[in-house]
């Protein structure tokens, strides 16, 4: 018998049908949160779909999710001493009821508030991103900007509310392209998942705009466990962008979200991330995506803050000319370690990937890139092309590249380049000697290091990240 | 002439490269107005010395002193002689993978302007600069040497110093690797910099490019040492003789010595 954590290891996962209701069934949500808000179990993972009326097959899939969760091992790789001292116990795995009321403007890090000044993020917004607020203003912004599209047939909303509002189409969808038994982190997501995105694009429409403005404002609400699923249908067209440059507050140190994208034939998505987790967080993340015939999807991906990220976004190449586009970039400061990278399956002939990571070391943190491709016997004619590109800014920090090829077909062109490099003094006394004082200098190479990056991004967005790394250099982030 | 208006003045100047002695006692004096040309055979130490002029932290000064109008550099970081005036165009300038022209250049005015205000006319400056050195302006957007010709970047040295407008330019075979359109380009720019405040020392192998940029002294350098000064004439006396009946010359003065 289990209700609590990990005890349950090592035991298999449990069928689907099995009846949760009966087992783990809970009446009195409101006065479960006040005695146990912590930890994770089946009873809390009741609580968080009844508390959102969800319909018997999420809360099924909640459950088994639940199971999958405790019977799945730990990764095995990549940064195991850390993500062996996460405690799931002692984390909140819901905050609803408590969001805005429990924590104060005095409760966020000075070095937090100095860095939302610095960005020059307004006060308004700064309290609802240290989660002080629960509310903001440009909500109204955001709900004009969803009219519109409603007018064209796209939807988009939040996950709950899609859940409720779009329940067929999100039940045709939800997991289809990330499992639960993924990964242990998807797992638990798949369990206590609240918030994110939910978006439909019908077939040939072009989303001129892209969507953006939600998840900036929203940043908070999207909590720790958010959930994404963007669909766009035959032909259409969507770039969509998460995440903020402040740096995401938050009292609890696990995030873990899952994002699932599919572009059916000829559609277009590129999904744009920039997060900046306060130090304190975990950032262990599953992205993928389903391309089908002459489909193109792109991972923008810039990682900063947090202790420790793990995050490397996928493509599954699983039609005929489908294209993969993956552009990861990290900074890893003291005491961080930016875990990213890529994965693609070409599973289709005469697809085409591009992997382009790059990563900043500082003052010893860790940049790793892990990356991984797969080319199916049956995928002929195939074209991969790999970039690894590290800056080492001294001499504790440290980079690493873990680059993994099974190709299975001999019809492949592969192209594969790593470097890891110093900024050359040569290159600060050229810029020395037109005036730029050392860290001047070093912070114009910073720049144009990630130049390749900020360039794909929307302008107001650039700008912050430029001013965002000079305050990573500047070693002044909170 | 007061002190303060002599542009670029250096006394005795040693520099060694780990530890091992390059330039061995050099001393210059360049009024405003002048055009100084240094020639001398490859290895002699040339950028050497201009590179320690300007402070770069491997070439160490093992004595002398520098002055840029008047003030003593000696002591000061790279980037603070080039505030006070100084410039030094590279023998072979360094991509910048990244960073725009526009943008470094920006990055270079704004480091020495008092106030904001002055960048105002940062934007039609530059044009004007890339238009009177025929650069295409589509260079604004390119990255700082990155996947230039050898004859862009020289180009592009000549354009910073422009826009920089420094009272004392060094310039270290900026004309090697020049087409004729390009050398005569590139001349005309060194020419309208120069003007009776600023002085240029021009570190160069040939005559020709003295034939638009008219050298008042040619000193010529060898074994770490200015042997011999002289007028204009000079240059062409060396293109036709080259540096070993001086080198013969030097050594007999040495041994009698
Ligand atoms: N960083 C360095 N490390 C070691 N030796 C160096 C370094 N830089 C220059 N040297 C040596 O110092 C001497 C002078 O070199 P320098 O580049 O100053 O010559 P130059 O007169 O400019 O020659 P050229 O006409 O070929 O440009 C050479 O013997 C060179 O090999
Ligand atoms: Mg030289």
């Amino acid at each position: 018998m289990e209700t609590n954590n990990q005890k349950t290891q090592t035991r298999p996962v449990v069928n689907v049908r099995e009846d949760y209701q009966a087992r783990y069934g809970f009446s009195d949500p409101d006065e479960y949160f006040h005695k146990a808000p912590k930890g994770i179990n089946h009873e809390v993972v009741a609580m968080i779909s009844k508390l959102k009326k969800e319909p018997e097959w999420m809360r099924k899939f909640r459950h088994e999710a639940l199971d999958a969760f405790f019977a799945k091992p730990m990764p095995q790789w990549g940064d195991t001493e850390l993500l062996n001292s996460i405690q799931f116990e002692n984390i909140h795995y819901f905050l609803k009821s408590t969001e805005g009321t429990e924590k104060s403007w005095d409760d966020v890090p000075d070095n937090i508030k100095k860095t939302f000044n610095r960005l020059g993020i307004p006060e308004a917004e700064q309290r609802f991103l240290g989660g002080v607020s629960a509310q903001y203003e440009s909500e109204v912004v955001y709900h004009s900007l969803r009219e519109d599209l409603t007018k064209q047939g796209i939807i988009f909303l939040d996950m709950d509310s899609a859940l409720r509002e779009q329940e067929e189409i999100v039940k045709k969808y939800f997991a289809t392209v990330i499992p639960p038994t993924d990964n242990k982190f998807a797992a638990l997501n798949s369990a206590v998942w609240s918030g994110g995105s939910f978006i439909y694009v019908p077939p040939d429409t072009d989303v001129k705009i892209p969507l953006q403005a939600y998840f900036r404002i929203n940043a908070k609400n999207m909590g720790q466990f958010e959930r994404t699923l963007i669909i766009a249908d035959k032909g259409s067209r969507v770039h969509y962008i998460e995440g903020c440059t402040a740096p995401t507050y938050s009292s609890d140190s696990l995030h873990s979200a899952v994002v699932e994208l599919v572009a059916m034939d000829g559609a277009y998505i590129r999904y744009t991330t920039i997060q900046n987790w306060s130090n304190n967080v975990f950032n262990l993340v599953t992205k993928r995506a389903m391309a089908h015939t002459d489909a193109t999807v792109e991972w923008v991906d810039a990682n900063l803050g947090s202790k420790l990220t793990m995050k490397f976004p996928c493509v599954y190449l699983v039609g005929e000319r489908a294209k993969a586009e993956i552009l990861s970039v990290a900074f890893a400061g003291d005491g961080q370690h930016q875990d990213a990278g890529a994965k693609v399956i070409h599973a289709a002939p005469n697809t085409t990937s591009r992997i382009t990571s790059k990563s900043i070391s500082k003052g010893g943190g860790r940049a790793s890139y892990r990356g991984m491709v797969k080319v199916y016997p049956s995928a002929t004619n195939c074209k991969v092309s790999v970039e690894c590109d590290a800056l080492l800014l001294d001499e504790n920090s440290r980079s690493d590249t873990y680059p993994t090829m099974e190709i299975s077909s001999d019809d492949v062109r592969v192209e594969h380049e790593a470097r890891v490099s110093k900024i050359a003094e040569e290159q600060i006394f050229y810029l020395q000697s037109r005036g730029l004082s050392e860290d001047e200098a070093r912070m114009l190479i910073v720049n144009g290091f990630f130049e390749p990056f900020v360039k794909q991004l929307p302008m107001e967005y650039a700008v912050e990240m430029n001013r965002l790394i000079e305050l990573e250099m500047e070693g002044s982030v909170g | 002439m007061t002190e303060a208006q002599i542009p670029f003045r250096c006394e005795d100047i040693h520099v060694a490269i780990e530890s091992k002695p390059v330039v061995k006692g050099v001393t210059l004096n360049i009024k405003g107005g002048e055009i100084h040309a240094l020639m001398g055979p490859n290895g002699s130490g040339k950028s050497t010395l201009v590179n320690a002029l300007m402070g770069h932290p491997s070439y160490s000064l093992t004595s002398g002193r520098i002055f840029v109008n008047g003030e003593n550099v000696t002591e000061m970081p790279p980037h603070e002689r080039s505030r006070h005036g100084m410039f030094l165009a590279f023998q072979y300038p360094l991509a910048i993978p990244g960073v725009t022209v526009a943008n470094f250049l920006r990055a270079a005015v704004k480091a020495r302007v008092k106030d904001d205000s002055e960048m105002k006319a940062f934007r039609k400056t530059l044009l004007a600069e890339f238009e009177r050195l025929e650069i295409d302006p589509a260079f604004a957007t390119r990255y700082v040497n990155d996947g230039f010709s050898g004859g862009e970047k020289k180009r592009l040295e000549i354009l910073q110093m422009a826009m920089l407008k420094p009272s004392i330019a060094l310039l270290d075979e900026t004309d090697s690797g020049l087409d004729i359109d390009a050398l005569q380009i590139v001349s005309k720019g060194i020419n309208t910099v120069v003007n009776k405040d600023v002085g240029v020392l021009l570190v160069t192998h040939y005559q020709r490019i003295l034939n638009f940029v008219k050298p008042d002294f040619v000193h010529v350098f060898m074994g770490g040492r200015i042997v011999r000064s002289g007028g204009p004439e000079m240059a062409a006396q060396l293109e036709k003789e080259g540096y070993e009946k001086i080198e013969k010359e030097v050594s007999r003065i040495a041994e009698v010595a």
